[in-house]
């Protein structure tokens, strides 16, 4: 008998910790790996809540967060390619053109 | 409309048409005259006037079919204030009527006059381009004119009287920025400003008296007061008709606010002839007519302004005598023969100052038109003389002070001017009042009335008349007898068929003039007598006609032997200064009352505005009040407001305003550092603290 | 009370999986944090095994930890374990994040422990409705078709998208 709170609580802690790695960290990989953590923690509450409340959505929505993930996967380290081409750096720090 | 059916129901209904057909002609020049040729404009003017005096004629007619009682026809309700109530109605009645038809009659003569003058006039001042201004004022005017006489209250009779009071303005001021041989100079809008000036002193009593009867009378429309005045105090009348009369001395050139119409010869002799002659400055005697039951119950009012009449009849004449302007001269002689007018409706002789209204707007008419004949031959003359000069390359030192209007340099213009002269004559002849003309029937009821009622203003008036007679005499023996003493009146030529066709026509009325109202018959005076009520008329007398006559025949022959017998050099002193002296000078410079009034009145006001300038406004209000009071006050607000306030608090705030901007500024832009990951930061700022609000609001 | 063995389970699964996100977010080589988020992925599918949602655990191992993970760690060799050096160009970015998240769980845990009535406890076999890849087959073809041919698109546009951007281009050449 887990109470749900605990579920909640550590998706939360969960969510945190990648929030704190995508800020923290300057590799781009890294990031990404954290973004996953963090859509992860998202997808055990959906599946929480959908085991509360006995319904099967929130585990469907789950399919469609990892369905996502996988896209955005794949886009996102096509571009770490590419920009590890151009500028021969991961680190996000360095693509900072923006400011100018 | 069958015109018998129209004879039984008359044709009264027409009778706002007397204004409108002048307003439709100034209308239709205003809007088209500036395209159309120069006959077209003068003839539309001229018809429409004529139409006007068809109009007049048809409610005469109209008017004696029902024995000339009096119709009103109302157009529109002009204003309901409380107890006002005034239509814009016009009055048909005898008296009226016979103002329409002299106004019109003579107008329409005047008008085609014009035609032919102002033609030679605009391009001898060079603007043609006024022509047309001209008559669009002309028409004007008789549309005032005729409000004026046919209103049926005295506020459209103030209407009427103030509308022809601008138009004079407008027509004096016509060559508002060029002197008489058309070089520039203001002196003509001056004459128009004195025009104003003096007819607002005037109109100011008028509007007075009009006020006082609406507030003692209960009304303004003229049968209502009228039917009033029994129920009023005697004082109360009196000073309406005081102030009415200062009304009338205003418009009918009277001392003593007289001074404004030798200077109104400014205008174009055509506008001297119908506004300064004939029409508009009798206005103040049918003012007095139309008032008459008002007058009539204070004998103390009639009284006064018999006196201000003749004694201006006199005063007027005198000055006449030592003119040389011939329109001046002209000017003085009607100074003095309004006075004849408003001396006999003074006296109550109503029939007689009309029927004298009347032969003088023929007579007086014909007399400015021919003078204004004789200028424009003396300038068609100048004309010739200055082409034939350059010819010549000979230099005339009087080029530059050469005056057409001037009578010295005229004379011997009889052969010349033939028609002009034989007109001028008719009219001299009936100004003087030498039977059978037309004056002398009416001059001669004048005196008549007055030797019988009033003596003084008799002998005042008989002088008047002998003065009259000698200052036509002498005027035209220096104009047409004798030798040429210019130039330019040797080459003077006679003026066109359309200006002597009117000249012709006004001569007949001025011969013919006095079968109008014909001892015996009074036919004008029994036409009055619908409006006016019973009428004094008193018999003819052989004595009193035989005295007058002989006084103007010999003032006629004392005229021969001092202008005529001898011939008189161009550069020669008057024959009259020879005989009078010091007195000649008097008259010659008019009494010197422009000066008097202006030392008194005048210089008075100007000291008057110029203590109001320079001490009440310049010392203490500016100086005082305002750099003292208000510019000091100002100056320590201003400078508390700039400096602690200013300085301090409002810049303070707006620079403190930017210094935080700044500050805040340069904190916020680190995060726009361009690291994606303190974006990223400030998101999850965001969602912190949002999440923080929600849980803690 | 007495000692709650699916309580334990959850305890031990739940420290396994934030010990390996701290690996991850430690460690000094792309490689062990990849590494320690298969392992973390892992322990969420344990817990959806818990939660009764052994179709989601199985897609999670399988796309995650299999697909996901397997292409990290291809572009991890494509690139490179790069070792990042210092200089921090943001030296207050490390402990603003740590501390901002510190306040996240903060708020949350205050949130659901403090603010919110008790939200009932779940049992572990899981009763519930039926969950078999059969019932979440029915509701994903019949209610939510629709979005699912839309991710359907997405990953292909992904996929294309993925291809076209890591396409070798031709010197000086355009595209084509």
């Amino acid at each position: 008998m887990v109470p749900i709170e605990y579920y909640l609580i550590l998706s939360v802690v969960l969510f945190a910790m990648g929030a704190a790695g995508v800020l923290a960290r300057r590799n781009a990989l890294i990031i990404f790996m954290s973004i996953e953590l963090m859509l992860n923690a998202a997808n055990l509450a959906f599946v929480t809540f959908a085991r509360q409340y006995g319904q099967l959505d929130g585990q469907v929505f789950v399919f469609f967060v990892i369905a996502a993930a996988a896209a955005e996967v794949a886009v996102g380290l096509a571009l770490i390619v590419m920009i590890f081409r151009s500028k021969h750096s991961i680190d996000v720090d360095q693509m900072s053109s923006l400011r100018e | 409309m069958l015109f018998s059916e129209a004879m039984s129901t008359g044709f009264f209904n027409l009778a706002p048409l007397v204004v409108l057909f002048p307003g439709i002609g100034l209308l239709f020049n205003m809007v088209f005259g500036g395209r159309l040729p120069e006959k077209v404009v003068g003839w539309v003017a001229s018809l429409a006037v004529g139409a006007a005096f068809v109009i007049s004629i048809l409610l005469a007619v109209s008017l004696s079919a029902i024995h000339g009682h009096a119709e009103i026809v109302s157009v529109t309700e002009w204003m309901s204030i409380g107890s006002l109530h005034l239509d814009w109605a016009f009055r048909v009645d005898t008296l009226s009527v016979a103002m329409m038809l002299m106004v019109s009659g003579v107008g329409t003569l005047i008008h085609i006059y014009a035609i032919g003058y102002m033609h030679e006039d605009v391009r001898f001042k060079g603007d043609p381009t006024r022509f047309q201004r001209f008559f669009v004022f002309m028409n004007l005017f008789i549309a005032m004119m005729m409000i004026l006489v046919s209103g049926d209250n005295y506020l459209m009779l103030f209407v009427g009287w103030e509308g022809v009071g601008l138009c004079s303005f407008l027509l004096i001021g016509f060559w508002y920025d060029l002197d008489i041989l058309g070089r520039p100079s203001l002196e003509n809008a001056k004459a128009a400003n004195k025009a104003f000036i003096a007819n607002r002193i005037g109109d100011f009593g008028f509007l007075i008296a009009s006020f006082l009867i609406f507030t003692y009378l209960g009304s303004l429309q003229f049968d209502l007061v009228f039917a009033e005045v029994e129920h009023v105090a005697q004082p109360v009348i009196l000073t309406i008709t005081l102030f009415m009369l200062l009304g009338v001395v205003g418009k009918s050139a009277q001392i003593p606010l007289f001074v404004w119409l030798p200077d109104a010869m400014a205008g174009p002799t055509p506008v001297s002839a119908l506004i300064h002659a004939a029409t508009m400055v009798t206005a103040g005697v049918y003012l007095v007519a139309r008032s008459a039951p008002l007058y009539g119950t204070v004998p103390a009012a009639q009284e006064i302004v018999a006196l201000i009449g003749a004694v201006t009849a006199l005063f007027a004449a005198t000055i006449a005598v030592a003119q040389y302007d011939i329109k001046r001269v002209l000017a003085y002689s009607t100074i003095s023969q309004l006075g004849f007018m408003v001396a006999a409706v003074g006296m109550g002789a109503y029939a007689a100052g009309m029927f004298h209204l009347v032969m003088h707007a023929f007579f007086k008419a014909l007399l400015f038109l021919s003078a204004g004949s004789v200028i424009l031959g003396i300038e068609r003359g100048y004309h010739a003389m200055s082409h034939g000069k350059k010819g010549h390359g000979f230099h005339h030192t009087d080029d530059e002070v050469f005056n057409p209007n001037d009578m010295r340099n005229m004379g011997g213009l009889k052969d010349r001017m033939p028609v002009t002269f034989w007109v001028y004559l008719a009219g001299t002849l009936a100004l003087a009042g030498i039977p059978p003309f037309a004056g002398f029937w009416s001059k001669d009821e004048i005196l008549l009335d007055a030797s019988l009622h009033y003596p003084v203003v008799y002998w005042l008036l008989t002088a008047a008349a002998f003065m009259t007679a000698f200052y036509m005499g002498r005027q035209v023996w220096l104009v047409f007898f004798g030798k040429s003493r210019h130039e330019a009146a040797e080459k003077a030529e006679e003026s066109p068929r359309i200006i002597t066709a009117p000249l012709v026509i006004l001569a007949g009325l001025s011969v013919l003039g006095g079968v109008l109202n014909l001892p015996h018959f009074h036919t004008l005076g029994h036409w009055l007598e619908y409006t006016l009520g019973e009428l004094r008329i008193s018999e003819f007398s052989w004595l009193m006609a035989g005295q007058a006559t002989l006084i103007a025949l010999f003032a006629i022959f004392l005229a021969w032997l001092l202008y005529g017998r001898r011939e008189q050099a161009a550069n020669e002193p008057d024959a009259l200064k020879k005989l009078l002296g010091p007195a000649f000078v008097v008259f010659e410079h008019m009494y010197w009352i422009d000066e008097g009034y202006a030392a008194v009145f005048i210089n008075r006001y100007k000291d008057l505005a110029r203590f109001l300038a320079e001490v009440i406004d310049g010392r203490f209000w500016h100086d005082w009040l305002h750099d003292s009071v208000l510019a000091a006050g100002f100056g320590k607000l201003a400078r508390f407001l700039a400096d602690p306030v200013d300085l301090g608090l409002i810049d303070g705030i707006a620079n403190g305003l930017a210094d935080l901007t700044q500050w805040v500024a340069s904190r916020l832009r680190r995060f726009q550092n361009g690291f994606v990951r303190s974006y990223a930061l400030s998101v999850l700022l965001g969602v912190v603290l949002i999440l923080g609000y929600l849980l803690f609001r | 009370m007495a000692v709650d063995f699916e309580l334990i389970m959850f305890f031990i699964l739940a420290g396994v999986g934030i010990g390996t996100a701290a690996g991850m977010l430690l460690s000094r080589s792309a490689v062990y944090s990849a590494l320690f988020l298969v392992l973390n992925f892992g322990a969420v599918a344990g817990f959806y095994l818990f939660l009764n949602a052994p179709f989601i655990a199985m897609a999670q191992i399988t796309v995650y930890a299999g697909a996901i993970m397997v292409l990290f760690l291809f572009v991890i060799m494509l690139l490179g374990a790069e070792k990042l050096t210092p200089p921090e160009v943001l030296p207050w970015q490390r402990p603003l994040a740590v501390v901002l998240a510190g306040i996240l769980i903060l708020e949350a845990a205050y949130l659901l422990f403090l603010r919110t009535p008790g939200l009932g406890e779940i049992q572990m076999p899981g009763f519930g409705p039926d969950t078999s890849p059969a019932a979440i087959g029915a509701i994903l073809f019949g209610k939510y078709l629709l979005p699912f041919e839309i991710t359907s698109v997405l990953l292909l546009t992904a996929m294309v998208g993925a291809i076209v951007l890591v396409r070798p281009r031709k010197q000086g050449g355009g595209q084509e």
